[in-house]
């Protein structure tokens, strides 16, 4: 059994923590970013486009047995290193636990302005779209 | 010539939000072209207007409205003066530069657009000069015509030149382009469509921040600005407008004020300009504006250019020695903006990065999305200048791209 999505988010902050100045935390991100396994070129289609103003996010769920996975990329590289930490974060656990997930961690890392909407980086509309999806998944597994 | 005429630091003490620090780094603002700041004259001056002379204009006895009345109208000279237009009721006021074409085009283009005629803009405009016009074209059955550009990023005269014709209607195009820095031979341009008895309108967003407009002189049939680009406050702009062409235009908006009489059976309209300013007007915000003006009038024009012309050279000169930097926006005449990108680094990182160091300045498409297509590009990094910023915080500018690039790059 895999850590759960509260466990994942601790484990981030306990990471994060390690850094005193902005310059560590980003060239961090921005490792995560580089280490993102990259997402199918045929899954990068407009329908699967989050938009956003300023970066582009790509993603897509599926599932496997009874879990929900997610893959993602964006344009931009500091969007994407945030893209990672929600796919680590989310992705690999059940449908229900996805939708009601609370996504402490980003304010205590201190990247809760990336989330902002006049960011307008795609992100907002990702988080949202994935607990969408966690729903969506959980209704058809209790559809039988 | 560093300063010119100004006292550099004496002016930065005018401008309270200078002052303040961003993650713990004084700030350093270039992000003008999307909004100035406001010397305290300006805010005082709306201050003073709330504390002291509040009071709805135009109807009214009492001394209060008289007052403010007086102050109002009186601003509206002080525009017309700044742009050395003929009359001041041919000065419109209006919530700002994309209320001002909203106006035009819709009121003109109801009178004078029809089926399979054209309009005429340039493949470098901002949102604001391009959907007002695509929406009443698609209304009337008529057709949007694009001047194209060359990779400098200036008109090309000649294929402008060609799309004037016995169905072109009206032209409109940036005096200067908010990505690009482009100035455009507008003189030009409004001299070639008149040839051909075609009205030009000018959007002079970026314009009348950093030189002297005289109208007159361009012979602009509409020139449209905003107060919060040229240091005043948001929510109010200007139409300037023959008038002419103001007189035949039908009204914009209806509601109070823009009537001489109201029955139920028939209602008669104002003249102008109040023809075209129903309701209650943004009244402080015209008080700030003619504040912003004195500013810009003590201030001086000619000393502003001067210094950010000085500004703009220094700039550009210290980002082209960056390995790897391109510029985009090379016209022989610039002012205002630097577009750039860094070789295979998105710009959103770029300006999270320049945020960090307490650099302020925009990243994205600036409301020119075709731009954007015809440059094959996803945005640009924008530090745009105001006379105020100094030859210091340009060099912080030019450390911190090259530590952007330093964690972005491969």
């Amino acid at each position: 059994m895999g850590k759960n999505i509260h466990d994942i988010q601790n484990e981030i902050i306990e990471e994060f923590a390690l850094f005193d100045n902005w310059q560590d935390k980003y060239e961090f991100l921005i490792e995560m970013a580089r280490e993102l396994p990259p997402m199918d070129e045929k899954l990068k289609t407009d329908d699967n486009l989050v938009r956003g103003c300023q970066s582009r996010v790509w993603f897509s769920a599926f599932s496997e047995g009874d879990l929900l996975f997610f893959s993602a990329d964006s344009d931009a590289l500091i969007t994407k290193g945030l893209v990672a930490l929600m796919v680590r974060v989310l992705s690999g656990h059940k449908p229900d636990e996805i939708a009601g997930a609370d996504l402490f961690f980003i304010d205590k890392i201190g990247l809760h302005e990336h989330l902002s909407p006049t960011r307008s980086n795609g992100l907002v509309s990702m988080i949202k779209q994935m607990k969408l999806y966690g729903v969506a998944f959980h209704q058809k597994q209790l559809g039988g | 010539m560093e300063n010119n005429n100004l006292d550099i630091q004496k002016i930065r003490n005018d401008f309270p939000v200078l002052l303040q620090k961003v993650n713990g780094i004084p700030l350093a603002y270039f992000d003008n072209a999307a909004s100035s700041q406001k010397p305290r004259q300006v805010i005082n001056a709306i201050y003073k207007y709330y504390s002291e002379e509040n009071s709805n204009v135009h109807r009214g006895v009492h001394s209060l409205s008289a007052r403010a009345t007086e102050k109002f109208e009186g601003a509206r000279e002080k525009v017309r003066a700044f742009l050395n237009a003929r009359n001041t009721h041919e000065i419109i006021f209006t919530r700002g530069t994309t209320d001002s074409i909203n106006l035009v085009a819709s009121s003109f283009g109801k009178k004078f657009i029809g089926p399979n005629d054209e309009v005429v803009i340039s493949a470098m405009e901002h949102h604001s000069n391009i959907v007002p016009w695509q929406m009443i074209c698609a209304e009337k059955g008529a057709k949007l015509r694009i001047i194209p550009i060359n990779d400098n990023g200036e008109i090309i005269f000649d294929e402008y030149e060609k799309l004037l014709n016995g169905k072109t209607r009206i032209v409109s195009v940036t005096h200067i382009s908010n990505t690009l820095g482009t100035i455009n031979p507008v003189k030009k341009i409004i001299e070639s469509a008149h040839k051909k008895n075609i009205p030009v309108l000018i959007d002079g967003a970026q314009a009348v921040p950093h030189f002297p407009i005289d109208i007159q002189a361009l012979d602009a049939d509409f020139y449209v600005f905003s107060a919060h680009k040229m240091y005043g406050p948001t929510g109010i702009g200007v139409l300037f407008g023959k008038e002419k062409l103001l007189n035949e235009m039908p009204p914009y908006q209806g509601g109070g004020d823009m009537i001489k009489t109201v029955a139920f059976e028939k209602t008669t309209y104002n003249d102008l300009p109040h023809k075209f300013e129903a309701g209650t007007p943004p009244i402080a915000g015209v008080i700030g504006l003619g504040a912003a003006i004195d500013f810009l009038n003590e201030t001086g024009l000619e000393n502003i250019a001067a210094r950010e012309n000085y500004l703009m050279h220094y700039a550009t000169e210290r980002l082209l020695q960056i390995d790897g930097l391109k510029i985009f926006g090379n016209a022989k005449e610039k002012a205002s903006v630097i577009s750039f990108l860094l070789d295979g680094i998105h710009p959103y990182d770029v300006g999270v990065i320049l945020d960090q160091m307490g650099i302020a300045v925009r990243t994205g498409h600036h409301c020119t999305q075709p731009l954007m297509e015809r440059f094959n590009i996803p945005g640009t990094v924008r530090p745009s200048l105001a006379f105020f910023n100094t030859i210091e915080e340009i060099d912080r500018l030019e450390k911190a791209v090259l530590k952007a690039k330093k964690l972005l790059g491969k």
